[in-house]
């Protein structure tokens, strides 16, 4: 008998490569490096949002926290690909994608410190909240796709979750029914090659996370998940498979956590400084900046004007934030039904009674 | 018209609801062209077409988060899985998502989302086909746990289940699926949860109970009347949100109560309700609460189930034991 060898080709796609030259020719949109600039500026206030929302959980402001630290290519590139009527369903390392969709900087720290009224977004109001147990959106995400399908709208959901959600059931059950029933679903993997503290290579024997795709019979590619314009471009492609010949993707975003899994972890337990070192090389915003000035279009000015910018946006969001009331103890019953029981009262009455007694 | 069994009460609100409302969508497991296992869904698929009857691949995991999906982005999707054996893997979907959607996002978005699920034992089924775990599913808040115990409650409260704004588990137990028929008339009108039904009314004893433990309770109260004890039996129904009123106003009635499940005793669902009369019925009782349960061991395989099985001759036994008290 003769031993063949799967057919497991995964295309990888880079346009910009870590020194900011151009190693392909650019998609349309990049073509003019100007149209570049608001991706580069969403990258660099998440990366500032990131910084200043970690500070505040260092200094007891805000509860844990996920910083995006090295990835913010993967959440602004996925977001800029997507029109408002697309549904985004984040994993909790998203936030560059989410305020590219609207969501507001105060409703993230909202979240982050504790408040259910920060996933009540203010735009983006059919994407989901932050999913927490990992890998659990994507079945949501098929879910939402067959909706939009069912209904005549012109739409596709992105389902964004890390390398470590792969190796679970629900990545492999979700992409098996957007083959078997033709949904536009792309699923992105922010592989930042360390589920906590394992790793990429001890999560699975796979050769890539992209090729698990092939045993679903959909699509999967890997992109360089530090070139903003590959994971734009690459994204935009897989939902316009979506949209229109619901056909799926899997879309593995090859990048590197930075920083710690969230405040609560310490990562020099399991990683060493060298190879965290290494990887500041091929960083996202540098990058990106980096191409740009190359092309003469930006300079030294625009950015010291863009970091003041940025870091007075985000200091005015904190401000709000920090000035916000907490929510009203009877809130934890308010949005528990649409209907709620009668024998639910006595509770409620309770809590607002001990925590008014509290005040 | 033909009288009907829960099956086919299933089965008719079912139609209604996918006729009534354009987003009720079916899905599950042999639900579509197969018509189901225990063809609750016969002739949807050829009524309703494949794009609301949908034939699922086998992953329950799967069926419950893309009704996650599916609800808040519009449907109200009614799944079913085949046995309650199997809904374990959808509990990481209840608990993480379905019941927590309306909440996390203060109103935002919501899960109308129904799985229907058999559950229970008496009809010598294999392994994994014959447990009762609601009260694993009580425990969820946000959630609602329904059971009928009839073909006309089977309608009513489906109905209310599918037009409910929240999730619901609409568990049925099997036992009883073609124990009987009745006339249900098919007019569309739901009937209440959050609250149960007092099924026979009594004096002596309170009978509180769910399920196929309901026949079981009947044929106790029959026994017991023979003797000039009179039952109450109430069918408890929505198990969560639980009514206590109902139960403590029987209790206070009756000044005794016998709660009867078919599930394993510890942590049933019937510890619930006795801590609801200790804490808020204690003055009214004449005598102690009774459970009358499955014992706390695994559901045996089929030829020792009827020995597993609670009966109308235990209930009989607990309620002639609280006569004794006064």
């Amino acid at each position: 008998m003769v031993s063949r060898e799967p057919e497991l080709e995964i295309p990888f796609h880079r346009f910009i490569d870590e020194v900011g030259q151009v190693v392909q020719k650019l998609p349309g949109f990049a073509t003019d490096p100007q149209n570049l600039v608001p991706l580069y500026r969403a990258m660099m206030l998440t990366r500032v949002f990131d910084e200043r929302a970690v500070g505040l959980q260092r200094t007891g402001r805000l509860g844990t926290y996920a910083s995006s630290l090295g990835q913010e290519a993967v959440g602004v590139g996925v977001a800029a690909a997507m029109r408002d009527q697309d549904v985004l369903l984040p994993s909790f390392r998203e936030q560059g994608a989410m305020l590219w969709r609207g969501v507001s900087m105060k409703e993230l720290l909202l979240y982050w410190g504790g408040d259910e009224r920060g996933s009540d977004f203010t735009k983006a109001r059919s994407d989901f909240p932050i999913c927490i147990p990992v890998g659990t959106q994507f079945s949501h995400a098929a879910g939402v796709a067959f909706a939009l399908k069912q209904q005549g709208v012109d739409a596709a959901a992105v389902a964004v979750a890390g390398d470590g959600a792969t190796s679970k059931g629900d990545f492999y059950e979700a992409m098996n029914i957007t083959g078997a029933w033709r949904l536009p679903v792309v699923f992105v993997i922010n592989n930042n090659q360390w589920a906590i503290s394992v790793s990429r290579t001890k999560q699975t024997a796979a050769r890539s996370l992209a090729q698990k795709s092939v045993a679903a019979g959909i699509l999967g590619l890997q992109v360089d998940g530090n070139d903003v314009v590959a994971v734009k471009q690459t994204v935009s492609e897989a939902l316009e498979r979506a949209r229109h010949s619901c056909v799926a993707t899997v879309v593995e975003a090859v990048t590197y956590r930075l920083t710690d899994h969230t405040t609560a972890d310490d990562a020099s337990r399991y990683r060493s400084d060298e190879e965290v070192s290494k990887h500041w090389q091929y960083e996202p915003v540098r990058r990106l900046r980096q191409f740009m000035e190359n092309n003469h279009a930006w300079s030294s000015a625009d950015e010291e004007a863009l970091q003041k910018q940025v870091a007075s946006e985000v200091e005015t969001a904190i401000q709000a934030y920090l000035d916000s009331d907490a929510p009203a103890a009877g809130s934890m019953f308010d949005y528990l039904y649409k209907n709620p029981p009668k024998s639910l009262a006595n509770q409620r009455d309770h809590i607002v009674t001990r925590a008014a007694d509290d005040g | 018209m033909a009288e009907i069994n829960m099956v086919q009460a299933v089965n008719l609100a079912l139609a209604r609801a996918l006729e009534d409302d354009p987003s009720v969508v079916v899905l599950g497991e042999d639900v579509g062209i197969n018509g189901g296992v225990f063809r609750a869904t016969e002739g949807l698929y050829n009524r309703f077409g494949q794009d609301r009857i949908l034939d699922t691949p086998l992953a329950e995991a799967l069926i419950a988060g893309m009704s996650v999906g599916m609800a808040a982005a519009g449907l109200r999707p009614v799944s079913e899985i085949q046995f309650m054996g199997f809904i374990y893997p959808t509990i990481d979907q209840l608990e993480c998502h379905a019941s927590r959607l309306r909440n996390r996002t203060r109103g935002r978005l919501s899960c109308p989302m129904v799985i229907r699920a058999p559950y229970g034992g008496g009809v010598h089924a294999p392994e994994h086909h014959s447990e009762s775990r609601e009260a694993m599913l009580a425990h969820i808040p946000g959630l609602r746990v329904v059971i009928p115990s009839s073909p006309s409650r089977a309608y009513g409260l489906l109905l209310a289940a599918i037009r409910d704004p929240d999730p619901v588990v609409f568990l049925e137990p099997k036992k009883l699926y073609r124990a009987n028929a009745e006339h249900v008339e098919d007019d569309g009108i739901a009937l209440p949860m959050d609250t149960g039904f007092v099924l026979r009314e009594g004096d002596d004893v309170s009978l509180v109970t769910w399920g196929a433990m309901v026949q079981e309770s009947f044929a106790a109260a029959a026994t017991l009347s023979t003797r000039g004890i009179e039952a109450e039996i109430i069918d408890v129904s929505t198990l969560n949100p639980f009514d206590p009123e109902q139960v403590l106003a029987s209790v206070e009635k009756t000044g005794r109560c016998v709660i009867i499940h078919e599930a394993v005793r510890t942590g049933g669902f019937g510890s619930e309700i006795g801590a609801t009369i200790a804490e808020h019925g204690l003055m009214s009782l004449l005598a102690p609460v009774k459970r009358v349960t499955a014992p706390d061991t695994v559901v045996p395989l089929a030829k020792l189930e009827s020995c597993f099985m609670p009966g109308a001759d235990s209930i009989v036994q607990a309620a002639t034991d609280l006569m004794a008290y006064s």
